[in-house]
């Protein structure tokens, strides 16, 4: 028996794999924009917001960590229209991975918070900043040069994980070759060159954001 | 006809627990022993191995686990091999499971005192006694919480076999939603099954990280 691998229909389709590519960077974009603001939100409450706040953010975060990003879609896109919130696949997609994300960023910033000395922030108000001051200047930003490499990392995982959005066809690069594979019955081949698609954009991304690092953090670090 | 939520439907969602559990420990037996063996050429003096294993990890860890279940399952048909969605599910999570335990299991022998290992060396020990009794057990201990926590990773993502088929307890939530049309309600249930699942591994995760850096302070 033979078998013959044909990668003609994949390729002639190029165009759309390209654009579902585009796709899956621009929803990862955005929910990882999105995603930190509700990150910062989260990490500011879960270390000095009022107490009620903290067990919700809590709640929220434990909850999204310790369920699988494909039961979440799920949820928001079967479960949410019975109570009135129907979203077309794209928004389900975005909404799930906006608040995926923001749970374990929300982690990943708290613990670059509680990485600032506590004098620090004592010499922060003995100077005369006003709290929010002090939490932005003081608290978040040599926080977030802690948490940088963690952050992008958190971002291709993202990209990567955002490959799940495709059960529910949000248009992300997964979901345009599962319609390729499906129209050519060359399913494999499909499915192999979209690997390579990904692994080529997880490594473009993260040499990206060495080149940011070098560039953006050069000022010398008190460690 | 719909058939409601019941007893019944939400005893058929309970009971696949067993094949998330059984998917999740074959992938983590399977990854315990592949990511010995990349930790060990990671961190080994022959540089083919070196490259060898960190060209795996960074395949494994740069593509989505999606893509890595489907180019198995579609490529082993594609090639005339027949598999079932358990075998090719359990194949792509233990490559899975062997790269990132791998890693992570690397990170944890090279935090061992780079003088423990001269001392052995010195003392005449064989790289095999070297590993076995005073790199590797030192290592294990610095290991266990983030092991934990990657057990954690690994259950949740076990989910995505039931995309090629698998009938675990995702799958089981959108067969019992497609005949209540109770979806809310079902995976409301699924998500609660796995909090139950994996919360009790996270907090002992969280508290193993916390008492050894506690102990390894003094």
């Amino acid at each position: 028996m033979e078998f013959e691998l044909n990668f003609a229909p994949v390729f002639a389709s190029y165009e759309l794999l390209l654009q579902g590519a585009w796709m899956t960077i621009q929803l990862s974009a955005s929910a990882m924009a999105i995603g930190l603001v509700l990150a910062v939100l989260g990490a500011w409450a879960k270390t000095s917001g009022p107490n009620f706040l903290r067990g919700v953010v809590s709640g929220y975060v434990e909850i999204i960590r310790n369920t699988p990003f494909l039961v979440q879609i799920f949820f928001i896109y079967f479960g949410l229209p019975s109570l009135g919130l129907k979203l077309d696949p794209y928004s389900a997609a975005l909404l799930a991975m906006v608040i995926n994300v923001g749970a374990y960023a929300t982690e990943i910033i708290r613990a670059g918070i509680e990485s600032i000395h506590k004098g620090q922030l004592e010499a922060g108000y003995a100077l005369g900043l006003k709290p929010r001051q002090n939490f932005r200047y003081v608290v978040l930003k040599p926080a977030l040069r802690t948490v940088y490499p963690a952050l992008t990392s958190q971002f291709i995982f993202l990209m990567l994980t955002s490959s799940v959005v495709s059960v529910i066809s949000a248009g992300d690069l997964t979901a345009v070759g599962s319609t390729i594979g499906s129209q050519t019955f060359a399913s494999f081949e499909v499915y192999f060159v979209i690997t390579a698609m990904y692994f080529v954009m997880s490594i473009g991304f993260s040499s990206l954001f060495s080149v940011i690092e070098r560039a953006a953090f050069r000022y010398p670090s008190n460690r | 006809m719909l058939r409601s939520f019941g007893w019944n439907e939400i005893w058929f969602i309970v009971t696949a627990i067993q094949w998330t559990l059984i998917l999740s420990a074959i992938a983590f037996g399977g990854g315990a022993l592949g990511g010995l063996l990349i930790a060990l050429s990671r961190v080994s003096r022959t540089s083919v191995l070196r490259h060898a294993a960190q060209g795996f990890i960074r395949v494994f860890q740069g593509t989505p686990l999606l893509l890595q279940l489907f180019v198995i399952f579609f490529g082993l048909n594609a090639f005339g091999i027949v598999v079932q969605p358990l075998t090719a599910a359990s194949i792509a999570l233990t490559l899975h499971a062997s790269a990132f335990l791998g890693e992570i299991w690397r990170g944890c022998i090279e935090a061992v005192p780079k003088s423990q290992s001269e001392a052995s060396w010195s003392m005449g020990l064989s790289y095999r006694d070297r590993m076995r009794y005073v790199v590797l057990p030192q290592a294990a201990r610095i290991g266990v919480a983030p092991t934990v926590g990657f057990l954690v990773q690994l259950l949740k993502e076990t989910s995505l076999a039931s995309i090629i088929g698998f009938v675990e307890i995702t799958r089981a939530g959108q067969i019992i939603s497609n005949v209540t049309f109770e979806p809310f309600k079902v995976f409301s249930l699924v998500a609660a099954l796995y909090f139950v699942l994996c919360w009790p591994l996270t907090l002992l995760a969280r508290r193993m990280e916390r008492r050894f850096a506690l102990s390894g302070r003094s």
